[in-house]
């Protein structure tokens, strides 16, 4: 093992996690979900991430086609729709996507469309940044793991 | 498979059957929690809490499922699921078709499971909601998301009533009908950070699903007759502030 090259990728996966949860991207409960990992469940994490953002994926499609004709809107649909994204963002610790949610539950509230439609588009930009983000964040612990490191525990509080 | 996807595990090969027939027999030692939320990612994360804790989990999406498992589902009482050892049921509140406080009422009803401690979860903190699920016999209340400190915390208390239950049929000196699993430790009124955890400690950051653990063993001098630890002493009755403080956990959760 090359001692020089795990410390430097740690250091690297230390940065960007951090700077992820700076930037408002992730929030405590994403450190809540990395507890739940360990030797015997390496890919927890990643797993349950990856099923939060089909969870996105599939949301906002239906969402979508309820919010596409104007004189036709289910706004209660829709509301349920984000109720459960915002749920599920908020177990994952998806801070951005969670926010949007907020504001996007308001507009379905007062039955605002384009508003909704906003909040639609900025939550589909923000679940796909985010998986971008925790991807590479994935790689890195990968590269620390065949180079023989281990994952550093990064406490933000 | 014949029966879909109403069960959910991230790891296939330990998924339980719905149907309410179990593929081996549990130890009675062994802490059985029935988990019921229609979100999947919140159903793979508490029962990784729970599993992570120590228990043995059947996790369902749906209130008419869980019922279904629990064989509450006919008329008539099934003599079968007298056997059927569930030592916890958490429940979302929000869900559809049957809520969670809904779920809580058929379970309390019930002759076969109204013993069993029933912890409602929700992302929204309601007074009135909470209050309603507290009187129709709720053990706790949590607040979503989920953390490990609050798992742990009821896995405390469970601990102590099913070493209770199945050997010592005492009660407390104080009139409460629950026994002491029903306060959360009587902290800081707000924030109940990982770090304040009990210091009970049950050593469950045990790494595979399965530890060879028998916590109840902690207990086994006279646990009723002295506080276990710091954290359980009944200071106050069930109906008081202990409940609110939890409430106020997360005041800016929305």
């Amino acid at each position: 093992m090359n001692t020089t090259v795990v410390a430097q990728l740690q250091r690297q996966f230390q940065d960007y996690i951090v700077s992820l949860y700076q930037q408002g991207f992730l929030d405590n409960q994403f450190s809540e979900l990395r507890k739940l990992q360990d030797e015997g469940t390496p890919d927890f994490v990643s797993e349950v991430v990856s099923l939060f953002f089909d969870d996105c994926s599939k949301l906002i499609d239906t969402m979508s086609r309820s919010l596409e004709r104007p004189d036709n809107v289910d706004f209660k649909q829709v509301d349920s729709g984000v109720h459960q994204l915002k749920g599920s963002s908020s177990s994952v610790g998806a801070r951005r996507v969670k926010n949007v949610c907020i504001s996007f539950k308001e507009c379905c509230h007062v039955q605002n469309r384009e508003g909704c439609l906003r909040c639609l588009q900025q939550v589909d930009y923000e679940y796909k940044m985010l998986k971008t983000k925790l991807q590479d964040l994935f790689n890195l612990e990968q590269q620390i793991l065949q180079a023989g490191g281990t994952i550093p525990q990064v406490d933000i509080n | 498979m014949a029966r879909d996807g109403g069960v959910s595990c991230l790891r296939r090969s330990e998924m339980m059957n719905v149907g309410g027939i179990e593929s081996a027999p549990l130890d009675l030692d062994e802490v059985h929690v029935l988990a019921v939320d229609d979100s999947l990612v919140d159903r793979i994360v508490i029962e990784r809490l729970l599993r992570i804790t120590s228990c043995k989990v059947t996790a369902v999406d749906s209130g008419w499922r869980a019922l279904e498992f629990l064989g509450l589902d006919n008329e008539k009482a099934s003599a079968e699921f007298d056997s059927l050892k569930v030592d916890l049921i958490i429940t979302d509140y929000c869900m559809p078709g049957m809520t969670g406080y809904e779920l809580l009422k058929k379970i309390k009803e019930s002759s076969n499971f109204k013993e069993v401690p029933v912890v409602i979860m929700s992302s929204e903190n309601v007074l009135t909601r909470i209050d309603r699920c507290l009187e129709e016999g709720a053990q706790d209340f949590l607040l979503k998301p989920v953390k490990l400190a609050d798992v742990k915390r009821l896995r405390n208390h469970l601990t102590k009533d099913v070493k209770l239950s199945n050997g010592n049929k005492r009660k407390l000196p104080d009139d409460s009908d629950s026994v002491i699993s029903s306060l959360p430790p009587p902290s800081s009124p707000l924030t109940i950070s990982p770090e304040s955890s009990p210091p009970l400690t049950i050593s469950t950051e045990s790494s595979d699903s399965s530890p060879q653990l028998s916590p109840v063993e902690m207990f086994s001098t006279s646990p009723l007759s002295s506080p276990i630890d710091d954290d359980d002493v009944l200071t106050t009755s069930p109906e008081e502030s202990p409940i609110r403080r939890q409430m106020m956990r997360s005041p800016g959760l929305d």
